[in-house]
């Protein structure tokens, strides 16, 4: 990233290969929709590359990179629910691996007998990641996948590192209560 | 250590990242607690199962969307950039200066006479028209002059 304060283009293009797929991937998870993570992520290397004169590596570059991600996440779903109540319950979007319903509103009782029917083990595991409240949701995302430590993750979300170890164990334990089905191989019958 | 002690604690366990202390701490308390330890195993398994979740790469579209985006950024210039010429040009008349000062600060070299008119160089050295020599050397009338007597025998 010095390399691109100073003007290097090539740094630029080796941050955006290194990061394009993590950070498309970290966005879709959180926002729960393709071409929507795709246009947050070039809207995350759009700021970064304006600012990249002030650039001050006070902070490691995937921190500050993650930061400007989850806000935009967190921001866009905010923006998204004002909008949800107005579509129609029988309209669709394809988030590239199967359609679903846009009003994905969380289910605090799952029905299980209805979602041990679905076929696709990936489609169940993503569920249960997308009903997680949204910090929770980040929380999980950056440790696991991004692999931040917790400082970052806890400078990232603005808390404590503390508030986000108890962050990450409520949102484990929540996914380790909708996963159980999913134990002992309780989906190869599908 | 309680159960609810345990909320803070076990994610950084689980990482191995846990202060030898509290890993002592932890472990002496799974030994005892199978509620904590069912817990630890249904963590393992939700990190097994988050690493199912297919990888998805970019659509063929998001570079080329992103470059035309960053080819429509403004060129942002500072002040101070706007002042300063280009680098190379900076460096071509930096280099161009340092030659001029050179060239200028050279002397011409005035050679010595040749051997065969040292008498000619110090009788024209001190004239202020050169071209006159070259009429007086020429002029075959100064010849018919009479001869100049001596210094000494005029001041005699």
């Amino acid at each position: 990233m010095l390399g691109v304060r100073e003007g290097d283009e090539t740094s630029f293009e080796l941050l955006l290969q290194r990061y394009r797929t993590p950070l498309v991937n970290f966005l879709n998870r959180m926002v729960r929709d393709t071409a929507q993570a795709e246009d947050l992520a070039q809207e995350v290397f759009l700021r970064v590359y304006r600012a990249r004169k002030e650039y001050e590596p006070s902070a490691k570059f995937t921190t500050w990179l993650f930061r400007i991600a989850t806000n935009l996440a967190l921001n866009s779903l905010r923006d998204g629910r004002h909008h949800r109540l107005e579509v129609s319950i029988d309209q669709t979007i394809d988030d590239g691996e199967q359609e679903q319903s846009k009003l994905d509103v969380a289910d605090k009782t799952p029905d299980i007998e209805h979602q041990l029917l679905e076929r696709d083990r990936a489609s169940f595991i993503r569920r249960a990641v997308d009903a997680l409240p949204e910090k929770q949701r980040a929380a999980v995302l950056l440790h696991k996948y991004i692999e931040l430590d917790y400082a970052e993750i806890a400078r990232t979300l603005e808390c404590s590192e503390s508030a986000l170890k108890s962050l990450l164990f409520r949102a484990y334990e929540t996914l380790r209560i909708q996963l159980a089905p999913l134990v002992g191989g309780g989906f190869n019958a599908l | 250590m309680s159960c609810e002690r345990m909320e803070g604690r076990l994610v950084s366990y689980m990482d191995g990242r846990a202060t030898e202390r509290d890993r002592r701490t932890i472990e002496s308390h799974l030994k005892e607690c199978s509620a904590c330890r069912a817990r630890v195993k249904g963590f393992q398994g939700v990190w097994s199962m988050l690493n199912e979740l297919p990888v998805h790469e970019p659509s063929a579209a998001f570079e080329a969307r992103l470059r035309a985006l960053l080819a429509a950024e403004p060129v942002r210039r500072s002040f101070w950039e706007g002042l300063m010429p280009a680098p190379r040009m900076a460096f071509a008349v930096a280099m161009l200066a340092i030659f001029s000062f050179w060239i200028s600060s050279r002397q011409p070299v005035i050679s010595g006479p040749p051997a065969s008119s040292e008498a000619e160089f110090r009788m024209i050295q001190d004239l202020p028209v050169l071209e006159n020599y070259d009429v007086l050397v020429s002029f075959d009338i100064l010849s018919q002059l009479p001869a100049q007597p001596a210094q000494g025998q005029e001041k005699n």
